[in-house]
């Protein structure tokens, strides 16, 4: 601010106008420069800015694109989120979207190998229900990490959430059964009725003959995993009947619906280290066969029946003596050109271990022995001692039939080859059969009857019944009628002869006294007689006659007896 | 040479402010000085100092701020579902989509169409009159007014963000919150008025070679 005078001379004095004053200038004028500079500046540092900030852009395979916008959804690990989808458009045939997605600078690492990512949708399924807060807040894409460190920037979208993220704590290990049941991702598994865990994953096995599940335990409850734990199919509802009643035996409701698979280690000593990673184990049906002691080597043999197998199917148990010791495998009809006959050859594998303490110690004696132990020779000195096989009936209402191993008594021998593959064991007619035979037999002795003319005989004798029978009506019975009167008649006659007022019994009274006088008289005379003994000979004094005497002589002995009495 | 003489011509300045008119000095601008007016002490010049280079720098500086103005996301609407991040041109393609083309319009007419006039017009006045261009020399004064008349307008969408932030407040149904961009087109808005208010209109007349 300094008045400067230097130039204040000249026209003021001609046109009698002011001069102005002049002053040094205070900033130079090219300063206005700085502020398209300093705008520059900003712009520069917004696209250095997005540029630093700016991650690596990856491009995810999907199946649809629903619930996703381009700008808007973004991505998500942990619920935080890590970069937003910028671009969808279809594949090139059509079958699937392209979803490009700028992920952050600080979430570069999710662009490598290994790293998963999926749609997060409210999901409701019968294992529970998820997602649900997207229901307000949209969709998003979730992010699991892998370990990897290898970049790669085109995924391929899962479907399905996977179930278990990444560095999770927890184990997991792979089950194998011949089909999936009712078993799905998340499939809750169950150790002691607690959820442990869930199945991760399933897929058929290469040579599509079963089916691996990929399961996940939660730590720290891996651990109970051991190398000897055995995993059963939980699903549904276990009904059994047994000596002890009806049991019923489920997991939760929720395995009743939707499936499950339970584990326990199995009683006993066992092996209780824990199971390393990736085990594979097998997954079997229930809880019983899953405790059953271990099988070991499956043997395969065949039988052949000559008779009908109806209620014979595959999967058949094969009991030796009431103890399951393997099941049928396969029932085939052959047939015989000799004897002209369809035998069926049924094929069945038998898990000698089952046999216990017996298979041990005929393994042992076999050794003893000398011989093998071989199951071949094993089964041969078996059937030398009457060991048959027979189709039995295991339920009388269904038919179903089971093959059993018995010793049968009373065989007759047959040719056991040991060196035959398959090997062959013997059969003998099922007691079903043998009964069904026998009452054939029955029935044909019961035909050779000659009902006919047995029937026509009959019917002849029952007529000349009947006419006998009309005879007797019309004839015989008004005789036997007017015979039946006689007889009365009679007995009347007889009644009136014997009652008490009958001239009989007077005329017997008198008799009887007239007898009872002459017992007198005899007794008089033999008195006299005892009195006089030669009264016999030179009779009675003046009145005795010898006639009396003689005549009177066999009547003494009865008559005073029955005179006596009345 | 029939054209009036202009003030320099006969060596006279007018004060912009309390209008005295001086003997002006031949060389002003060149030497580094300035003078002053006498009486009120405003600062005395024939046509406002490099009055080019300001307009040139400013509505340079205006131009490159509203590339990002365009670019970045000048308003976020989230409400219950859904978070929405607008730029100015995604705005009106909205408000056109839903259906309100009236409004749409008005948005654009203020937010795209009068900047890029603005550029515009002051790009062809500063060419124009820097060559000295006797070229339709009225219209172009015309042009001026106008662009300085509209100038503020321009500042609607930064009204309408500011006044919907404040005013939009239910945290969970609803929100607006302003972005970025909003301060770039602000500076664009600021910046094109600073640039017409140091062009000197009477530079257009300078051209003139022959009276009017």
């Amino acid at each position: 601010m300094t008045d400067d005078s230097s130039t204040g001379q000249g026209p003021r004095s001609d046109d009698e106008l002011p001069r102005p004053v002049v002053k040094h200038p205070r900033v130079n004028a090219s300063l206005i420069w700085l502020v398209p500079v300093l705008a520059a500046l900003v712009g520069l540092s917004l696209v250095v800015n997005y540029w630093l900030q700016a991650g690596p852009e990856i491009t995810i395979n999907f199946q649809s694109a629903e619930g996703l916008d381009a700008g808007k959804t973004p991505v998500k690990y942990k619920n935080v989120v890590i970069g937003r989808v910028h671009k969808i458009r279809l594949s090139a045939d059509h079958k699937s979207v392209l979803v490009g997605v700028s992920l952050e600078k600080s979430a570069e690492g999710f662009a490598t190998q290994g790293t998963r990512y999926w749609v997060v949708r409210p999901r409701i399924g019968l294992g529970g229900v998820s997602g649900i807060d997207t229901l307000l807040s949209g969709s998003f894409i979730g992010a699991d990490v892998g370990d990897s460190s290898a970049p790669q920037s085109d995924f391929k979208g899962l479907e399905i959430p996977p179930s278990v993220n990444h560095g999770a704590p927890g184990r997991s290990f792979s089950l194998h059964t011949d089909d999936l049941g009712s078993l799905d991702i998340g499939s809750p598994i169950y150790y002691r009725r607690i959820q442990v865990g869930h199945v991760v994953s399933y897929q058929l096995d290469g040579d599509g003959k079963g089916v691996s599940l990929g399961i996940f335990i939660d730590g720290p409850n891996d651990k109970f995993v051991t190398n000897s734990t055995r995993f059963w199919n939980a699903s549904g509802i276990d009904l059994s009947l047994g000596a002890d009643g009806l049991k019923v035996n489920t997991q939760s409701l929720a395995s009743v619906l939707a499936g499950g698979v339970a584990f326990l280690d199995p009683p006993g000593p066992h092996d209780s280290t824990p199971a390393p990673e990736l085990t594979p184990y097998q997954l079997f049906a229930d809880q019983a066969t899953a405790m059953a002691p271990p099988d070991g080597e499956p043997h395969y043999f065949r039988m052949r029946f000559e008779q009908s197998v109806r209620g014979l199917t595959v999967g058949a148990p094969v009991e030796f003596l009431g103890i399951n010791i393997g099941k049928v495998v396969s029932v085939n009809l052959d047939y015989d050109e000799q004897k002209q006959r369809f035998p069926v050859m049924v094929g069945a594998v038998v898990y000698p271990q089952r046999l216990g303490k017996a298979y041990d110690k005929l393994e042992t004696l076999a050794k003893a022995r000398g011989e093998s132990p071989d199951l071949t020779q094993m089964i041969g000195r078996l059937v030398d001692h009457g060991l048959r096989a027979q189709a039995r009936s295991g339920n009388l209402l269904t038919g179903q039939l089971y093959v059993a191993l018995d010793f049968v008594p009373h065989t007759p021998k047959v040719e056991f080859d040991p060196n035959a593959k398959p090997l062959m064991v013997p059969t003998v007619p099922g007691s079903f059969d043998k009964l069904q035979e026998q009452l054939a037999e029955i029935v044909d002795k019961l035909d050779k009857i000659p009902f006919d003319s047995i029937g026509k005989n009959l019917d002849q004798t029952l007529a000349g019944l009947n006419s006998t029978i009309k005879q007797v009506n019309g004839n015989t019975l008004p005789e036997l009628k007017n015979t039946l009167q006689g007889v009365q008649k009679t007995m009347g006659t007889a009644n009136d002869a014997l009652s008490g007022d009958s001239p009989l019994q007077q005329n017997l009274g008198s008799t009887l006294q007239e007898l009872q006088r002459a017992a007198r008289s005899l007794r008089v005379l033999t008195d006299y007689l005892s009195g006089h003994p030669e009264a016999l000979i030179r009779g009675r004094r003046p009145d005795a006659t010898p006639t009396v005497d003689t005549t009177a002589a066999p009547t003494p002995v009865t008559e005073p007896k029955t005179g006596s009495q009345p | 040479m029939s054209a009036l003489p202009r003030a320099s011509e006969l060596g006279l300045i007018g004060c912009h402010v309390c209008g005295l008119v001086c003997n002006g000095v031949a060389d002003d601008g060149d030497s580094g000085n300035s003078m002053a007016c006498p009486r009120c002490g405003c600062a005395l010049h024939r046509r406002k100092p490099t009055s080019y280079a300001r307009t040139w720098a400013l509505l340079i500086a205006a131009f490159i701020m509203y590339i990002p103005a365009n670019l970045v996301p000048i308003m976020r609407t989230a409400s219950l579902n859904d978070i929405d991040d607008n730029t100015i041109l995604s705005g009106v393609v909205e408000l056109w989509v839903k259906g309100s083309p009236d409004l749409a319009v008005i948005v654009f007419t203020a937010s795209i169409v009068v900047p890029m006039l603005k550029f515009l017009v002051m790009g062809t006045l500063l060419v124009s009159s820097q060559r000295r261009s006797g070229w339709a020399q009225p219209q172009r004064a015309k042009l001026f007014r106008l662009v300085e008349l509209i100038g503020y307008w321009s500042m609607l969408d930064v009204f309408v963000v500011a006044l919907l932030t404040a005013l939009v407040r239910f945290n969970l149904l609803s929100l607006v919150a302003p972005l970025p961009g909003v301060i770039f087109f602000g500076l664009t808005v600021v910046l094109t008025m600073l640039a017409s208010m140091s062009f000197d209109p009477r530079l257009i007349w300078d051209g003139r070679d022959t009276n009017d």
